[in-house]
């Protein structure tokens, strides 16, 4: 890991003038996915503005209509949390299968979104429940947030504040992990909204998290496992490395889909 | 350059001058000389290096020692009695030999205390499926599990 300075941030606001001084400047969030990165040298900032102590990036409510998550909740906190569980059950158990409970104790939402690593689990949760992504700037809605590998909406000096993600009638979310890492090889989460209409996200799978709208279109017609069950992805496009061939993941696509929508009925 | 930390290590304070880049386990490690939390793996992948961060169980090769600032940190050394009694998790691993080369027992037992605190009864595949973030590469699972469930009826 090369030297840097390593700062405290207490708010927000403290964060984002700590950033705007210094160019080459990190925030760190719970740091699972930051050290890692750091260690292999892939990332090497001159600060680490570490967000630990910023209060009013914590925090879970709970209203008739949505839950908003500070984006320094940790992942163990909203597996862990009553209210989420009952509101958000899928947004519960997404949480809870996220790296493993050492990691879980340690890493945010907020990171993991920011982050938008290909195969990470949140990305899924915020563009199929709809979520809106709320900075330090602006809202942000989760169909204009993920651009990219890597890549978000968020600007230089943007700091996701909090997230809303509106309560669905029903959800679930099916994940094919890779052993070691527990990423998502493909991770597919599937939501009827309130207003009846059906998301599809595909994580894992692509450079970026997707939609798929032919499946989408399909379960809005009929909510049921049937409906997504001949829907073939091409491969093209999709990843391919050592652990599964693009081909793999488009199958197990169709195949997550399917179990995901039948867990969201039960 | 170097900044201080304070934290408390099994229950007594700690303060040193380190690096910033410093990571806890390092900290832990090489300069409180604390060596029964192990480095496996260096990518949070295997849980050798698994300690206690005020009450959760957590990686410390995968966080900084200035992340531990002002914090409560208990590691292996710290889990049996003053007298020398050992922890029921460490002398259920005894009884039940859940342990080969023995390089994964501290972050197994570590993880294991905070999963009973979850759990308090799991049955095996809870157990099973809550140790995906310890590996051994003895594969010695088996004796594993069964410590971890002798541990939870000890304390039943």
């Amino acid at each position: 890991m090369y030297p840097f300075e390593y700062q405290t941030a207490s708010s927000v606001a403290d964060a984002a003038s700590r950033l705007a001084a210094h160019g080459d400047a990190k925030l760190l969030a719970g740091g699972q996915t930051m050290i890692a990165s750091m260690k292999l040298r892939l990332a090497q900032p001159s600060h680490l503005i570490d967000l630990a102590g910023a209060a009013d990036m914590r925090g879970i409510q709970v209203s008739a209509t949505e839950v908003t998550l500070g984006a320094m909740s940790r992942h163990a906190e909203v597996a862990r949390s009553a209210a989420v569980q009952k509101a958000i059950p899928v947004l519960a158990k997404l949480a809870g299968g996220i790296g493993d409970r050492m990691v879980r104790n340690m890493g945010t939402i907020g990171g993991s979104v920011a982050n938008n690593d290909p195969a990470a689990d949140y990305p899924a949760a915020v563009l199929g429940l709809n979520a809106t992504v709320r900075t330090n700037k602006r809202s942000i809605a989760a169909d204009d947030f993920f651009l990219g590998m890597y890549e978000t909406a968020l600007a230089e000096g943007e700091i996701i504040t909090s997230f809303s993600f509106p309560i669905p009638r029903r959800g679930a979310y099916m994940k094919f992990k890779n052993p070691a890492s527990r990423y998502a090889l493909v991770g597919v989460l599937v939501a009827q909204l309130a207003d009846g209409s059906v998301r599809v996200a595909v994580t894992g799978a692509g450079p970026v998290v997707f939609r798929v709208p032919e499946m989408e279109k399909a379960l809005t017609a009929q909510f049921a496992p049937e409906a997504v069950a001949g829907i073939k992805i091409p491969a093209d496009g999709l990843n391919a490395d050592i652990h599964a061939q693009a081909d793999y993941r488009a199958h197990l696509i169709t195949v997550m889909a399917k179990r995901a929508v039948a867990a969201a009925l039960a | 350059m170097t900044v201080k930390v304070s934290l408390t290590v099994n229950g007594k304070p700690a303060a040193a001058e380190v690096e910033e880049r410093t990571l806890l386990v390092s900290f832990i490690r090489e300069t409180l000389r604390l060596t029964g939390t192990h480095v496996g793996c260096d990518t949070a992948q295997c849980g050798a290096c698994t300690i206690h961060m005020d009450g959760q169980a957590v990686k410390s090769c995968n966080i900084l020692a200035m992340q531990a600032e002002g914090k409560s940190i208990t590691t292996i050394e710290g889990i049996a009695s003053a007298d020398g009694t050992l922890h029921p998790m460490q002398e259920a691993f005894r009884q039940n030999h859940g342990l080969q080369c023995g390089f994964c027992t501290p972050g197994m037992v570590m993880s294991a205390i905070d999963m009973l605190r979850h759990y308090p009864h799991p049955d095996e595949a809870t157990i099973r499926a809550e140790l995906d973030g310890n590996l051994c590469r003895c594969t010695g699972y088996h004796n594993i599990v069964k410590a971890i469930q002798a541990a939870s009826q000890a304390s039943a």
